[in-house]
């Protein structure tokens, strides 16, 4: 009786995991632009890796009576990279140009600009290069 | 915290010694008596009981998950919308946070929550620039689940 709720707790596990994988990867293909695209990316695909991992956890301890630290080690891993992942895409777009095709508000635009700004001409006058290297967005 | 850690366990081993007994039992058992002692001889150390700390940490890993199924569900509900809804922007948050360890664990955490990534932290570390998945309603309400944020960093960090 146990172990067929097992089971069946199991099966849900992994199949929730999987149907959480399957939306996210439909919403990298319905979302607009990349942000938001990085939004489904880092959080749905997330929680599903980590429900698949935490059902096949559970099937090896309770079927084949074999706890796999691994598992639990990938569980914490993927939990600690996944959003660092997901920040640096972002940064790394935004920093080569890649505009927001919906915006309602950018607060970064102007400071990253006057960043630019301050950090170009003297180097530009010492060394001369060209100053819009790397400003795409202009 | 690390020195009542050490401290502790220096007086679990000292009960193994005098039962010359060594086994887990009794050393969980001289742990359990070392907690008590520090626990009532806290007022004599500059900082707080190391138990608090960790329980702030164990509050949390349990905020850590809680947002995680909640945002991942919010995203989830704005992809299979048959119209989409969302007014994306990037904002910018002045945090009180001082130090790079606080400032990482905060941006993570924001990485998590419903509908918000971070994007760049300012190069002094006082402005995080955000980017929401939908402002409008979010603004507000993004700003107080970051002051709970904020505050269960800090009962960590500074207590």
């Amino acid at each position: 009786m146990i172990l067929q709720m097992g089971e069946i707790l199991i099966g849900f596990l992994v199949l929730a995991g999987s149907l959480i994988s399957a939306v996210s990867a439909f919403g990298l293909i319905r979302l607009p632009d990349v942000y938001l695209r990085s939004h489904a990316a880092t959080k749905s695909a997330t929680l599903g890796v980590l429900f698949i991992l935490v059902g096949a956890f559970l099937y090896f301890a309770f079927f084949l009576d074999h706890v796999s630290a691994k598992l639990l080690l990938g569980i914490v891993f993927v939990f600690i990279t996944a959003p660092v992942a997901g920040h640096l895409n972002g940064r790394a777009a935004y920093r080569s140009g890649v505009p927001l095709k919906w915006s309602v508000q950018d607060d970064w635009a102007g400071e990253l600009k006057e960043r630019r700004a301050n950090r170009a001409t003297p180097m530009a006058k010492k060394k001369n290069i060209r100053q819009t290297n790397g400003d795409y967005s202009s | 915290m690390a020195l009542q850690i050490l401290l502790n366990l220096i007086i679990a081993f000292v009960w193994m010694f005098l039962y010359n007994d060594w086994s887990a039992s009794r050393f969980t058992v001289g742990y359990l008596l070392g907690i008590i002692c520090i626990g009532l001889l806290s007022r004599f150390w500059p900082h707080d009981f190391y138990l608090k700390r960790l329980w702030a940490v164990v509050k949390l890993l349990l905020l850590f998950t809680k947002e995680l199924f909640i945002s991942s569900f919010t995203v989830m509900w704005q992809i299979i919308r048959p119209r989409l809804a969302v007014r994306p922007g990037i904002f910018a948050l002045k945090t009180e946070l001082k130090s790079d360890w606080e400032i990482t664990v905060l941006s993570c955490l924001i990485c998590l929550t419903p509908g918000t990534l971070t994007l760049d932290v300012s190069r002094d570390g006082q402005t995080l620039y955000i980017h929401a998945m939908d402002i409008e309603d979010v603004n507000e309400l993004s700003k107080q689940i970051k002051d709970s944020f904020e505050r269960a960093i800090m009962e960590v960090t500074r207590s």
